[in-house]
Formats: C-alpha cells, structure tokens, sequence
C-alpha cells in the first residue's frame, strides 16, 4: 500500500504561538536554541491514492486554508532533511492517536480509499541544533519515537500476530524462593504468603494454573485493587493516639475499625448527610435533593504521570469520570477537581537524578492532560490544590475527582443470572498491561523502561460518547437498560467481570471482544487496561434497545458473556473462553477472598526535634516575600487552562470579583434553575506530616470542611472521602504514620459530624535513586535548604526518596439556596475585617475547631459576612492580600496585629462584616478585628502602603509556560 | 400563538447542549436535542425548527482543528438545506465550536455560494495568540449598525469565553475591510467602560482576534456566530462578580436568545 505524507505548515514566515513557545521552552530547559523554528504537522495516510489525492484531502480537511499551505511527500521523494538542525516526533506503534483516528473515520465516510493514518510533527530550526537534547524534552521515548532529519516513508506497521496457544505456570512444588523468583519475573507482585497461598489453592485443584488464572489472582490482588495494607489487621503499640489517649490498640481491619466505623455510627446517629452509598461502590454517594443524589470520587494516578505526565494526567481524571458513570446506574458527571503535587518549579536542569523527568515539565504536562480531556468532556474542572516539595521530584502526586448527579432510584445495582456481559466504548490493545500492579510497585530510575507499556493515550471523545449513551439508556422511557455497570480500569476486564460476577459468577468468551488489531494473546485481551471502556449487564429483553441506543452515539457496544456461572455446589464461578478453550476458571470466593491476611505491627514515636514553621510578626515586606512565594502566582495561569464554567452551573468559580481573587471552594448549581447547590474542597497538610501524622490528617479533614464552610456550605450536610499517598509501609514505623492517620480519620469524621464516603490508598510511593544520583541529590537538597536533615539522612540511608505522607481529604457539602453564598473578595468600604484565629493544628481538639465551623457557617447563613476566606498554610496575611485582590479593595490594618500572619492554623477565617453583629457572634471564639475595608487597592500599616498592582497582575496574568 | 421551535444540533463531543437548551427555554422557545447524524440521515427533521443552534464543546475532539470534521459533514450532507432554511428566513446560532463551524462550513461571514470553505478561504478562526486555551470574562460591544437578529446594536455584554481557537483572521486586508464595511462584525471585545470589570485586569482582546472581532454575521444577519458564550449568562449567580455587584435581573446573554425569538413574534 503506497503511503502518502501530507506536510502542513503556516503559510506566513511569520512565528505562530506554538512555535515561540517551543522555543521559549527550549530557553528555559537551557538549550542554545537558534533564533526561528518551523513546525509541521504530517499525516501519513496509506491508501490508493495519487499525489493529487493526496494534496486534495490535505486542502480539504486537513489544512487551514487562510493560515497553513500543504505539501505530499512520497517514497520517491529523495528529500532527508539536515540531521543537525531537523527532527520528527512519530508515535510508537499502538499508541493511542486520537486525531489519526478521527481522520480516518472522516475520510473513510466522504469515500477515500485510505487504510491507515498516522499523525506526526517536524520540528525544523533555522540553524544546527542539539538534535538529541530537543527531542529529550519534547518528546517522551515511552510512547513516541524521534527521528533526526526526516523519517523514511514506510507502511503502517502490522502488530505482531500472538501464539495463542494454553499457557500454564508450574506453582505446584516450588520453594518459597522460587515462587518469590516468579512474581517478581512475572511482575506479579505478590508476597510470598500470596503465592504460597495461590499454590495451596491450585494443589488443591490437583491442577496448575493458567497464565490468565494467574494474572487474574495478581490484579485482583493487587494493593490498588483490594487495599490489604488499609485492611489488614493491625496491632499499634507507640505514643498515645490523641483521641483517647491510648497508647496500644489492636485493629481487627484497620480501614473498616476506623474510617468505615465512623461512618457507620454517624449514620446510625442520623447525623451528617443522607448517605446513600459509602465505600461500596465505585464513588460515595449522598442525598442532593428530593429526586437525586451527589455522587464524588477522587483517584490518584501518580505513577504513570512520573513517566508520562500529559498522558498519566488525562487517562486519571478520565478514569475517575469512569468511576462516576459506573457508580449506582450510573452518575452525570458535573465537575472535576485536581490537586497537583510536584517538586519545586526551579530545580535546577543539570540536577535531575536519572529517570526523573523536572518538576516543570511534569506540572505542564499534568495540567495539559487535565484541561484537555476535562474540557473535552465538557464537564466544569472547579476545585484544586498545589503542593510543592523536593520529596516529590522523582514521585509526583496527582488527585483526579468527578462529582456526579444520579437519581435517587439508580443508586442501587446488580448483574442478574442470565444478563448479558456487554463491552462498552474503545477495542481492546496492548496498552496499559499492567497498570494494576504497576500501580503498586515502586517507581526506580529504570521504570521508564520496563512499564512503558502500562502508559497511555487517552481519547476523551471515545468516553464522552460513552457517557452520552449510558446517560441515554439510563433514563430509556422504558425504564434502565442495564442492571448493572462499572468502569474498566485498572486489571481491564478481569477486575471488571471479576466484581460485577462475584456473586453470580461470569463466563467471558474472550474471542468477542473487540479489538484495536488482531494478535494479541487471550491474557493481553484479558488484563489490557485500553481507556474508555465501560462493562454492562444487561437483561436479554433490553438488548436490542441498548444496541440501539449506543449506535445512535456511535460507540461501539459488544457481548462478550453471560453473568451467572456455578459450579455443583451453587459456588459462583468465573469462566474464561476463548475460540473453544477455557484459558481460566476460578472460583469467584476464591478470587475475592482469597488472599491472606496479615496481621501487622505500627509503631511511632514523636521526632526528638519537631519543626515548626516560623511565625514572624507582620510586616507589608513580609507579606509581599509570601505572596511572591512558589505556586501562589500560578494557581491562576492553571485555572484559567480548565473550562471551569462549561454546564452553567458554576456559581462560586476558582476566581470571583473585578480583581478576580482565588476562592477556596467551589459551588455548583446541578440543576439549572434550581436553587440547591454543592460546594467542593479539598485540605491537605502533608507539611505537619513529619511533626505528627495524627495532626496533619486531622488539618487535612479541617482545611477541607474550612473550604466548604468559607462559601456558604452546611457543615452538617458535609462528606468527605480520603486519598491516601504514603511510602512503603513494610515497617512497623510506617504502619504507625498510617495508624495514626486513620485514627485521625476516625475521631475527626466523629468530632466534625462528618462522613467518610469513599477513598483510595496509594502506597509504595518512592523513588529509588540510580547509586550514583544519591550524593549530588543530598548536596543539592542541603544547599537550597529544601529538605530536613532527618529526611536527608533517610534518603542517604535507604539510596530512596520517600514522598511526605500525604492525605487528601476531598469535601463536599450541601448548599441550600445558591444565592446566599459568599466569596472572599471585599466589598463595601468602611466594612470591619476580622480574623477568627483558630487553633495551632499540632495538638488541637476537633470538637472546638468544629464549633468555630459552625459558628462561621450560622454567621454565613443569616447573612452577616459580606466576604469569607479561609486560612490556608501561609498565614492570614495573604488571605488578607487575596481578599484585597478579589475585590480591588484595599484594607487599613489594625496597629495591633495578631500573631498568626504567617503560620498556619486551623478553624481559621478571615471574614468581612456586614454589620456589628459578626463581632459579637464570633466573640466566643476569639474573633478580632484586622482593619477596615478601604476603596484603593492598597494595604496600610504602621504608616506604610503596599500597593496591590503587583499582587494583581500576578494573579490576573497567564503563568507563562502553562499551556 | 405556538412557541418558536429551536433545534440544538450535536454531535460527539458537543458539550454545551443541555444549558444552551435551558437558555432557549428560559427566552421563551421550545428547544430540542437532535443529533447530526440523525439529520444527516433524514434530512427533513430540520425542518420544524424556526431556529438552528450550533452549540459549543468539541465536536469530534476538534481533532485536525476546532470544529472541521462537524463542517465536513454539515457542509457534505445539510449546505443546501442550511442555504434554503437562510433564504426562508430562519436563524442560525454559532455558539464557540459552533461558530468555528460556521467559518468552516463558509456560512460565516459570507454565505458561500457554490464553493466550499477550503476553496474560498477568505476568513478561517483558529490558535489564541497567546497560545493555548482560556476561560475568562470579556467585555463585548455589538456594533451599531450590525444587521445581526441575535443583537441590539451599539450593546455591551460581559459573558465568558472558554477556547484556544478564537482568534478571527483574514487571508486579506479587502476582505475584512468588506466585513467591516457591511458591519458584519458583528460582535467585538472592547475595553470596560467602568473599572472593575469581570475580566479582571487582563487584555480586552484575549486571543488577539483581528479586528477585536469576538462574532461575526452574514449580510442577511440571520446567521450569526460568535466565541464567547451567551448560554452561560443567563441567571445573575453566572457571573464572577454577582457577589459584589447585585441587581442584575438576568444575564447578559439570555438578550441574544430573546432578540432571536422576538424576530418571530
């Protein structure tokens, strides 16, 4: 088949955006970059066609006919380009290409005879080049491929046709050490007592297993699937846990004695929300209003997103929208959130440890990845943190949330005997083997290597369609189309069929499924993590409606089964086939229960030296250093990346008022017309973890509910779901950090009044170091003061970084009537400024810190705050600043200042009065006043102003380099 | 006397359907959902519908550029009966990505008679300036003597635009001289006149469109398309400073819709 590449380039001389971006790029990452550069995007189409041809579909859909000319290049054309000053950036083969896709389903439709395309771009500079150095950084060798000069025309390549024969492993009489041996060559990762327990099992039998038994038991298995370490059985014995003063506790299954217990009892209690669905479905889900519940869900996506940012970044929050069309029959969703947590923005280019890609690239590109599949989903991104610490160089953190809107009536769900198993959006390839177990391995500077295959492309209008026929067979005149519904995302179809079967059992016929080209093995088919597929279960009479229905969306809809499967005893059993074999059959107990428990030891003890952060008395210098600090000017570039206002329905958005001010949560009006909104926030305080981790959860859950509180949520209408991101936590010392946040969790959900509703854990978050990388990364962390000498002595000790434990507490709470909300930018001039102070969030007691909440969100509901802002981390001082912004107010400070102005606290507001009566409501929890709303946009004290021009163009200006 | 009928034409990756619905039903019109496969396979169901709206989002993920396969297939399938729904004097609406369409599909700013968008060129709408995509507020004027169905001229309306391919360009000084001469740009971003504006302290003109041009109209002014989105202003709690500056009655944008079903009263 010939193959045509149609070149298009702009049609002026003229530097177009992207290309002084690349270069300003290329300045940053230090490169000596000439002065111009040309880029080309090349299609590569194979089909009967002519040079003609060639040039007319390049004319008429590929080029813009004001700004681009097109040019076809052929086999024949002898033309290679210069080597020292061209390269081109081509996909590697199976690479999700979602333009190549589209292009080929649009020329095939106006009838031209084309068989492939492929999508690639030139990047030609006006003098010689670091070839190899431009393509490092433009390009990312996992998933692309850079050519110096211009690549040879050749066919689309063929995927290597699979043996498709039965595989089995031999388990049966192996040592301990070699069964160790096997999971680690198979990249099972399963502990020893795992494989024992699976060749028990398989002796048992009398049988071996098959390689997709095999793989099956490890993704199901797997740490990101069924969480053993949050569920095992714990046994702390250390410093008193502050609730109640214990100093050694045993937990039977430390997730459901803590988190899941004070849940259950606030719900018991009647307190806090409706809840409608807690930690067994795919998003926790609450009462919204008398017809519909809100369901949230927050994922994190952190090791494909050290490899591949943009693509790691997009396929997590795609996943997460996932998780909330599968939650119940399925959500709307209607608002993302994203907390970003990466190494400091200057770090300096020739100090990277091998297998780290730089903070900068790593925050641009997640960012990228969000706003692009977001905004293509057309769902609002409204809510967001950013972190920034050295610990998370090699092991970024990136949180995906998706709230949805379901009615009450589709929450509950389940696949029935004789339901068809149907497939749902993209065919099935080699991408993204692995992920699950990926997931729960450690990232070291080969892994770039050895898992690229568990990296992936997303394509969110695939998913979009998905979501458009879901929503249209879910509210079908005659009633749901389906019984049930989950995503398929980490383990593919095996965790997918594994879990909606469990009770009834499944059988697969894996020949069925659809797929992206032929060859691939039955295992690949099995465990392949392809993005944007949905699993279904639907009753035989349905069939043909819900066929019908995806065809109007043009996604494609396959049955790959039947749910209801036993053995003689009633046992439920899953049963793979493929064309005529069975390659796999498990007991569905087995699968689910299967795995050993542990029972662990914790302990922890407070550090001989706890760093405090340090609190210096106000000044305007100080507070203009703090505003200037890392990440506050470029919150606003980030936001101003995401369609936060697409649906209708942001009422309180990222920023509001004339200067354009950060708020601290967002509100969502779901139903246009209505007055019933839902505030989002998030709290995170990983700074407190080394101090105690106890206090840092419970800031965490406190900096979250302050959020909500700020814009008029109801404190008792609140929920929140953990996302735990720790180290490995195969010590006794590391099981107390997790301990002792899960109690937090606990007596703070109890205190506060507010649930926990869903969450996820992410362990083994570490980087190991290339041996020699250690001694440079100490030296550097020493010299910019970015790490403590007990984190650099851990690192030297151990040749590993471990991330700071974080845990992220993501809120939501009811908003009864939109129009009360309040945001942070002042208003009326002369209006007092009053600081409620809170408490020091190293010791502090959750009951009076959620007295304070309460006293805020009363003062907010009988409308006696004109402006709220919460005190984050940094202080009051700039909450202080951000209020002014918002509003283009200034305020005249009190000569007497608090402390506080730049440490951070907890239960903390900065508020603006509407009347004297404030004062007196919140005089019971210490409230004084800041200073009086001034009109110019200016901070006075002590006789000085600083002007807030600075300030505001810092937040009104696109950060540069944030695409 | 029946209400107007409004169809709201998407496809994959249309994303501004159900709150573009909300805005024609709050002017009055009686608004449906149709996909442009479903029209494109019988094109009668048009015809019903008083008023056409091409909604924003990313039609077939803006793949190759923003809006092209969805101009492809309009243009391939549905030119005629667009051209005979002009000539019958009906309406139609380019929100965002439906107004990229529109150029695309040579409706806007000429209606391209006989000859496709690729071959006339002319006018195409395409990368932000500053590059990459945007959400903020703008502050918009219509000019005064537009012919445009969808505004009153000489108007000022904030409302927020949301894309990285806004930036309205010409192949020729002639042709924008033309457009500019029949007022056909129809909408421009224009500088606040008080300070304390919802866009903040940023640039009026955001993605560096020529002409400051943020919508454009044909000569009949019954089509009309435009980059900033007049769905999602149409209760005051919409706009980022509602907090600050109450009194508003409605949102600035629900005036388009409003003006365009007036036209069939």
């Amino acid at each position: 088949m010939p193959v045509f590449q149609v070149e298009i380039q702009p049609a002026t001389p003229d530097p177009t955006a992207a290309e002084t971006r690349l270069l300003s790029q290329l300045e940053q990452a230090g490169i000596a970059a000439p002065s111009g550069v040309r880029l080309t995007r090349l299609f590569l189409l194979d089909g009967d066609l002519d040079v003609a041809a060639a040039e007319r579909i390049g004319r008429d859909l590929l080029a813009d006919p004001v700004t681009e000319r097109v040019r076809v290049r052929t086999g024949q054309d002898p033309e290679t380009g210069d080597a020292a000053r061209t390269l081109e950036v081509h996909l590697l083969p199976g690479v999700m290409d979602p333009v190549a896709e589209s292009t080929l389903g649009e020329l095939r439709a106006s009838g031209w005879p084309v068989s492939a395309v492929r999508t690639a771009r030139r990047i030609e500079f006006d003098a010689p080049v670091d070839v190899a150095a431009v393509g490092r950084l433009l390009a990312n060798d996992c998933i692309e491929r850079v050519v110096p000069g211009m690549a040879p025309l050749a066919e689309a390549p063929v995927p290597p046709e699979s043996d498709n024969t039965l595989r089995t492993v031999a388990v049966r009489g192996l040592s301990a050490e070699n069964l160790a041996d096997l999971s680690r060559r198979g990249h099972l990762f399963l502990s020893v007592e795992e494989m024992t327990r699976i060749q028990a099992h398989f002796d048992d039998l009398g049988r071996e297993p098959t390689d997709l038994e095999l793989e099956t038991l490890a993704q199901t298995w797997s740490e990101h699937c069924v969480h053993k370490t949050l569920k095992s059985a714990v046994v702390y014995d250390g410093a008193p846990l502050p609730g109640d003063g214990a100093t050694a506790r045993r937990y039977g299954n430390l997730l459901r004695d803590t988190i899941a217990a004070a849940t259950h009892r606030l719900m018991q209690e009647g307190r806090g929300p409706e809840c409608l669905s807690v930690f067994v479905d795919n998003a926790g889900v609450i009462g919204f209003d008398e017809t519909h519940g809100v369901a949230f869900k927050v994922e994190t996506h952190n090791r494909p997103s050290a490899i591949e940012p943009y693509g790691g970044a997009a396929t997590g929050i795609g996943g997460c929208i996932r998780d909330v069309l599968g939650c119940g029959l399925g959500a709307r969703p209607i608002a993302n959130t994203n907390v970003f947590c990466v190494g400091p923005q200057d770090w300096p280019q020739d100090g990277l440890p091998r297998g780290v890609l730089h903070p900068r690239r790593v925050l641009r590109g997640v960012v990228s990845g969000v706003a692009d599949y977001g905004n293509r989903m057309g769902i609002p991104t409204v809510n967001g943190a950013l972190q920034f610490d050295a610990r998370y160089l090699g092991n970024p953190l990136v949180y995906c949330g998706c709230v949805g809107l379901l009615p009450r009536d589709r929450v509950e769900k389940a696949a029935g005997a004789g339901d068809r198993i149907v497939v749902l959006g993209g065919r099935t390839g080699r991408d993204g083997i692995h992920g699950a177990t990926f997931s729960s391995a450690e990232l070291t500077d080969t892994h770039a290597d050895e898992f690229s295959h568990a990296v992936q492309i997303g394509n969110a209008i695939t998913e979009k369609r998905c979501v458009d026929a879901v929503l249209r067979a879910r509210d079908a005149a005659e009633g749901c189309l389906y019984s049930a519904i989950t995503d398929c995302g980490a383990g593919g179809l095996s965790s997918a069929v594994g879990e909606m079967g469990e009770q009834v059992g499944a059988r697969v016929d894996l020949a069925d499924v659809p797929l992206k080209y032929s060859g691939l093995r039955y295992d690949e088919i099995w465990i392949s993590e392809a993005q944007e597929r949905m699993v279904l279960a639907v009753p035989e009479r349905h069939l043909d409606a819900f066929l019908a229905v995806a065809a109007a969306e043009q996604v494609e809809a396959t049955v790959i089964g039947t749910f209801g499967h036993a053995d003689e005893t009633g046992a439920p059993l899953l049963e793979v086939r493929f064309r005529g074999t069975t390659v796999g059959q498990l007991d569905m107990a087995f699968l689910h229960d299967g795995w050993p428990r542990t029972e662990r030891a914790a302990t922890w003890q407070p550090p001989a030296v706890v760093a405090r952060a340090n609190d210096r008395p106000f000044t305007l210098a100080g507070l203009r250093t703090a505003v200037d600090a890392e990440g506050a000017a470029r919150r606003n570039g980030i936001i101003r990346c995401y369609d936060h206002e697409v649906q209708g329905g942001s009422v309180v958005k990222p920023l509001m008022g004339p200067g354009q001010g950060p708020t601290d949560a967002a509100v969502i009006r779901p139903v246009l017309g209505g007055d019933r909104g839902v505030a989002i926030g998030c709290g995170l305080a990983p700074e407190l973890a080394d101090a105690d981790p106890y206090y840092a959860a419970l800031a965490g859950i406190d900096e979250a509910l302050r959020n909500v509180v700020a814009v008029g949520g109801r404190p008792d209408s609140a929920a929140v779901l953990d996302n735990f991101c720790l180290g490995r936590c195969d010590t006794p010392a590391r099981m107390g950090v997790l301990v002792r946040m899960c109690q937090a969790c606990h007596d703070g959900a109890l205190a506060y009044g507010v649930p926990f509703i869903s969450g996820k854990d992410s362990l083994n978050n570490e980087f190991a170091l290339h041996a020699e990388d250690t001694g440079p990364l100490l030296d550097l962390l020493a010299a910019r003061g970015w790490a403590t000498d007990e984190v650099r002595a851990e690192i030297a000790a151990r040749g590993r970084v471990r991330i700071p434990d974080t845990l992220l507490v993501s809120a939501m709470a009811l908003v009864p009537d939109v129009r009360r909300c309040v945001t942070p930018d002042l208003k009326q001039p002369g209006a007092d400024v009053l600081l409620l102070p809170g408490l020091d969030p190293l010791g502090f007691d959750p009951a009076r810190a959620a007295e304070m909440h309460r006293r805020v969100a009363d003062a907010i509901a009988d409308g006696l705050v004109a402006a709220c802002h919460d005190v984050s981390h940094e202080g009051w001082a700039v909450a202080v600043a951000e209020m002014a912004v918002g509003g283009l107010r200034g305020v005249d400070l009190a000569e007497v200042l608090p402390s506080g102005a730049f440490a951070g606290r907890v239960a903390s507001y900065v508020l603006e009065a509407r009347g004297p009566e404030l004062a007196q409501r919140l005089a019971a929890s210490d409230a004084c006043k800041l200073g009086t709303v001034s009109p110019t946009a200016e901070l006075a004290w002590g006789g000085e102003t600083l002007a807030l021009g600075r300030l505001l163009a810092d937040a009104g200006a696109v950060a540069p380099g944030v695409p | 006397m029946s209400a107007i009928r409004v169809a709201v034409l998407r496809a994959a990756g249309t994303n501004c359907d159900q709150e573009t619905l909300h805005a024609w039903t709050l002017a009055g019109a009686r608004a449906d959902l149709l996909h442009l496969e479903a029209a494109i396979a019988s094109p009668d169901r048009l015809d019903p519908y008083a008023i056409l709206t091409l909604p924003g989002g990313f039609s077939f993920g803006d793949d190759i550029a923003a809006g092209r396969i969805f101009a492809a297939r309009l243009g391939r399938h549905l030119r005629d009966r667009m051209l005979a729904a002009i000539d019958a004097e009906r309406l139609i609406f380019g929100i965002c990505n439906g107004f990229q369409i529109l150029v695309k599909t040579g409706l806007l700013p000429d209606v391209l008679r006989g000859r496709t968008w690729s071959e006339a060129g002319g006018c195409t709408v395409t990368f932000n300036e500053q590059g990459g995509y945007l959400d903020r507020w703008v502050t918009l004027e219509a000019d005064r003597e537009t012919p445009c169905a969808f505004l009153e001229p000489g108007r000022t309306y904030e409302l927020p635009i949301a894309h990285g391919e806004g930036r309205v360009v010409f192949s020729d000084a002639e042709t924008l001289e033309r457009v500019r001469g029949q007022h056909l740009d129809a909408l421009r971003y224009a500088v606040p006149v008080a300070a304390g504006s919802a866009g903040g302290d940023l640039p009026a003109n955001p993605n560096g469109s020529v002409g400051d041009i943020a919508g454009l109209c044909d000569a009949t002014g019954r089509v009309f398309g435009l980059m900033p989105h007049p769905e999602r202003f149409v209760d005051p709690t919409q706009h980022p400073c509602w907090t600050s500056r109450p009194g508003r009655g409605e949102g600035d944008g629900l005036a388009m819709f409003r003006a365009a079903v007036e036209r069939f009263r």
